[in-house]
Formats: structure tokens, sequence, C-alpha cells
């Protein structure tokens, strides 16, 4: 009786948990498929109406930005590139620089240590000027390289990537170096396949930040071309109160469903490897 | 001839710890040496120096006439078995044993054919494409074992490979691996604090304390006569009696008993030693002991109690005996079969 009442318990609990996740995601997609007055006079929807082709063409392929030639497609294209590009080298770097640490046990690791872990207390947005002028005076504004080179530097993912090496055996380094494996094998032949879920998480975390990230692009690109997913929502929002236009509340609705879409991909990519990691340890 | 060389090896570490002093030793090619010690006595110390692992502070280690002190652990040509195995996890058994192999170069037949061989050797054949995680304890020693024969070394450094398994495998594996030093000659150290496993296994024994080596010898030399108060006191289950008093004219004399030896020894104070089965109840005796408890073990029995000045004595008896819990019994000493440690210096004496 009692496991029973907690049971009921514990999945009224998760129930709630679900509906709180999913009835904004729902209503948000479900007012993106009706007319656009139609959300305006009568408030958001809970049933899906028939504009769903319509207003997501729209989104996708309708030119916007002050010289209209931006498209959702192409700032899904920048984001995607900006995203991966953050994600991919935050996580070479960040475990590279933790085996340093861990592993060559020159004089400074410990305080070097610290010094990248203290820079957790110094965020983008507080150095957003300097930042702005190196990546200016490298005349990189305006560039790919420019989007991610600033934000590759991560001292969560040095963190953890620490942490998990330090809880690698050294027996195993120690075999691996009867075994002829020298710094460089280890690493590759060993740290990086033992980390796999380890990337995994962090590559998923590391993504979805880069994705987010709004201030960086916004300052740093003038040229359209670079425009990102999360500056264009803030666009769209601007653009449907010129004019004496009516507000394009439905596509906004769909321009905030499709910029969903990325992050979760990568998850569901991802999950894979991320949960095999948390069923079966293998170290 | 020697094959394996310490030379007044030394490992200090740089918190100032003397975990090695001045350590010499030599290996004989083939021979399966054993370290045995106490835990923290330095004997993985100096097995890990041999391997490569830990940086030698001074002295040298030699094997095939070659100083292999500056030589990188994987150019020594030596293979390690550990404690906890430390396969890899992310490798199947094919890539853990091929690892060194690939290493170093190997073409892939030449490979595979070694990596076959192995295996059939050691029966893990059909277990070659499984994740070390889904093998038993056991399969995990076959393994690591194979990981060091595959790159056919010119020694085994063996670093307590046993001591993860339960009772009855380590009783098995450690025959396997006995047949197996024999049947490939391989010039083997095994480390063990395990005493049953020193005397099994090894060719000879080095006894090490406190970073010296206290005794080398074959295991029974090691036994029956013991060098010194720590190896009499280490080796052998139950532990040897011990009992002190002093030396008056070819007797000994101590408050429990006395005994007249055959030996010429000069007056001094003593530790008597005598091993559990080297007592005998006989009414001649000279031991009196008050039975204190008896551990019946089937084959023979152990019989604890204490003499006349409150010595704990333990004596062993062949079978199942009849002598009862605070019994008084008269224990004779075995001719000659006792030990005189110096009480000062712990060296034997007779």
């Amino acid at each position: 009786m009692n496991s029973k009442k907690l049971q009921f318990t514990a999945h009224f609990i998760l129930w709630l948990g679900v509906l709180i996740m999913v009835v904004p995601i729902w209503i948000a997609f479900a007012s993106s498929t009706h007319e656009n007055v139609d959300v305006l006079t009568q408030g958001m929807k809970w049933s899906i109406g028939d504009k769903f082709f319509d207003n997501y063409n729209e989104v996708l392929n309708r030119k916007g930005g002050f010289s209209k030639e931006i498209t959702a497609t192409s700032m899904f294209i920048n984001s995607f590139i900006m995203a991966f590009g953050i994600a991919t080298v935050k996580v070479i770097i960040s475990a590279m620089s933790a085996y340093a640490i861990v592993y060559f046990r020159f004089k400074l690791a410990t305080p070097i240590f610290w010094l990248i872990f203290i820079t957790l207390l110094v965020p983008l947005e507080v150095r957003i000027l300097p930042s702005y002028q190196i990546v200016s005076d490298l005349n990189l504004t305006n560039s790919y390289t420019g989007l991610v080179l600033p934000l590759v530097a991560s001292a969560t993912a040095t963190f953890f990537f620490r942490q998990f090496y330090k809880s690698v055996p050294d027996e195993l380094l120690e075999a691996a170096k009867l075994d002829g494996a020298n710094s460089w094998k280890f690493f590759i032949d060993f740290l990086l396949p033992l980390s796999k879920t380890m990337i995994a998480a962090m590559f998923i975390f590391m993504f979805v930040y880069g994705y987010s990230q709004y201030l960086w692009p916004l300052i740093m690109t003038t040229d359209e071309k670079y425009w990102t997913v999360v500056m264009g929502m803030k666009i769209i929002f601007q653009e449907s109160y010129e004019g004496g236009n009516l507000p394009r509340v439905s596509e906004r609705f769909s321009y905030i469903i499709l910029s969903m879409i990325p992050p979760v991909l990568v998850v569901i990519f991802l999950q894979r490897w991320f949960i095999k990691g948390l069923i079966q340890t293998e170290k | 001839m020697s094959f394996l060389d310490l030379e007044n090896v030394t490992k200090i570490y740089p918190n100032g710890t003397k975990a090695v002093n001045e350590t010499s030793l030599s290996i004989t090619e083939g021979e399966l040496m054993v370290f045995v010690g106490p835990s923290g006595c330095g004997k993985s110390t100096l097995l890990r120096m041999i391997a490569g692992l830990e940086d030698i502070t001074d002295g040298e280690i030699k094997l095939d006439n070659k100083i292999i002190n500056k030589v990188d652990p994987s150019e020594r040509d030596v293979a390690m078995v550990f404690q906890n195995y430390a396969l890899y996890p992310h490798m199947n058994v094919f890539k853990n044993l091929s690892y060194g192999l690939k290493n170093k170069g190997e073409s892939k037949e030449k490979i595979e054919k070694k990596v076959n061989e192995v295996a059939e050797l050691l029966e893990i054949k059909e277990f070659l494409q499984r994740k070390p995680a889904q093998l038993s304890g056991g399969q995990r020693q076959r393994v690591a074992m194979g990981r060091a024969i595959v790159r056919n070394p010119k020694a085994f450094l063996f670093d307590e490979p046993l001591s993860n398994l339960d009772a009855k495998l380590r009783g098995q594996v450690r025959i396997e691996i006995k047949k197996l030093q024999k049947q490939m000659g391989v010039t083997s150290v095994f480390v063990t604090h395990d005493q049953v496993e020193a005397m099994t296994l090894g060719d000879r024994l080095a006894v090490i304390n406190e970073g010296i080596i206290e005794q080398v010898g074959s295991p029974i030399e090691v036994y029956e006569n013991p060098a010194t108060f720590f190896v009499a006191e280490f080796i052998g289950t139950p532990q040897m009696n011990f009992i002190n008093g002093k030396i008056k004219s070819n007797n000994f004399i101590s408050e429990g008993f006395n005994c007249s030896l055959n030996s010429n020894i000069n007056d001094q104070n003593v530790i008597f030693g005598i091993r559990p089965e080297n007592l005998k109840v006989s009414p001649q005796g000279n031991i009196q002991m008050k039975v204190d408890l008896i551990e019946k073990l089937g084959a023979d029995s152990i019989i604890y109690g204490y003499d006349k000045s409150n010595n704990y004595i333990c004596y062993r008896e062949n079978g199942n005996t009849n002598i009862k819990v605070n019994n008084e019994i008269t224990l004779e000493i075995e001719e000659g079969k006792y030990h005189l440690f110096d009480k000062e210096t712990k060296k034997r004496l007779n």
C-alpha cells in the first residue's frame, strides 16, 4: 500500500514535470500553425490550424533584415556553424589542457588549473569590450573565425575532463607505457575512447551554449550574412512592428519552434553514447 | 648465469622516504624469483624500478648484460602483470593482446598469428572479441598474462597478480603460472605478501623488510634456516614461537623452561625460536603448557596455550588431536630444530 502510494506520488510529480516542459512547446507549435490575425485576436491556440506550410515556408525563405538579404535558413546554417565550431574546438582544447594538467606534473600545474578555473568568474559579457577590441584588431569581425574563436576556451569542460582523467587508474597508463604507448598515443588510444561519453555530454552542453549566444554575434557582425538564429529572433520582432503592419505572431512562433530543432537533433544524435556511458562504466 | 642484476639499487622518494636501500641481487636466466614481504616493505617499488615505472635514485639494474637504468619502459623488453590487471577497458581481448605488438610496428599477419598462439595456450580463444568487463576474474587474469606473454619479453614481472582472485581460483592460477613459467623458461620476478604463494611459486625467495633484503634462498632454505628474526617471524603459519631468554654455558635459560643446546654460542641474551611442528607431546618434555585454544583443521590440529611464564606457545599436531582445552601438557623440542637469534642484531646465531 505504502509503496503504491509512493509510486503514485512519484509518477504524479514526473507527469507534472513533463507537462511543465511540454505544454509551452505545444502551445507555441499549435499557435504557429494558425493565421496571424487569429492568434492576435483570439490569443494562443491549443489546436492545430491549417497554416502550417504557409507559415513555415514564409519564415524559412522570406528575406529579412535591413537589406533584405538574409533568410532564416541561412541564419540556421550560420548558427549551426558557430555552435558546432565552438563545441568541437572547446572539447578538443579542454580535453588536451586537462590532459596536460593531470598527466604532466610540471611545477605550476595546480596554479595553472586554478587560473583556468577562475575564468568561470569572468563570463564573456564582462569582458565583451576587450574581446571585441582584440577580434576587431585581428580583422576577424564578420567572419566565422571571429564568431567561434573567442568562445572556445572552456573552464567548465577542462574541469570535467580533469576530474575524469583523475579517476582513470594509474596502472592503465603504466601498462600502456610498457606496451610502448607514448604520451600522444595514450591520449588518442586511451583517454579519448574512455571519455567518449564525457565528450558527448560536453559536446551537447557546449553546442547549446554556442547556439544560444546572443550578445557576441550581435556586436561581432555588421554584415547580415553572418547573422545567427538567436539574433534573428529579435529582428523578426522588430520588423513586425514596423510600418503599421500586423505583428506576425504565428510566424514568430514557427521561427521559435524551428530554432529549437538543431539542439534537439544534437541531443538525440549523441544521447546513445551519453546513456551508454551512464549505464555501463568502462573503467 | 645471472641475467637480471640489481646492484646497490636505492630508491628515495622526493619526500625523503627511503623505499629501497642499497639492494643487490642477481637472478639467473629462467628463474622465478619471488619478492616477499609485508606491505610497504619496498618490494613493489623494486619491481617497478625494474619495469622502468619508477626512477632509480642510485645503483644499477642490468638485464641481459645491458644497463637499463635510463632505458624507456617500452624498450626494456620486460612485461608486467598488474595487481588489478590494468586491462584496457575499451578494447576487446584481441586488441588488448595486440596493442603492444602494434606499437612495435609488427605486421598484421604476424600479430594475428602470435595472438592466436597465446590465446590458444591460455585457452582464451573464444573470448577474443569480448571486452574485459564481460570476463570473469580468472579470465581477466589470463588476458593479463597473455598480454605479457605475447610480447615475448626477456623478463616477466608480476605485481601481486593473484590478490584479486578468490581463494580457490588463486590456488589454481598459481599452479598455472608456475607451469607456464617453467614451460616458457622466461626469467620472472613475482611480488607478493602471501607467503604460501611465495613458498609454492618461487625457485628462490627474497624476503624484504623496510627496503632491505633480509634473506635470499630457496623456499625450504628460508623456512628451515631463517637468517634473521624477521624472516623467522614472517615465513610460516602458524608463526614460529619466540621465547626471550639467555644462554649460559651452552644452556638456554628462560623463565618458562630451560634446555641444553648442542651448539657453541657465547653467553648472551637471545631469542629462542621453535616452529609449532617441531614440538611434540612427551613426558620428558621441558615446556609445560596450559591449553587455551584448539583449532582443528582436519589434516592437523593447532593447539595454543601458555607456558609457565605466560609466553603464548603454539603447537601443531598431525590429525585430530585428543587434547582438550585447559589440559596441562608437556612439550618436547625436536632435536636441533630450534633457531637462536641475537637479541640486539636480530641475526641468526646457530
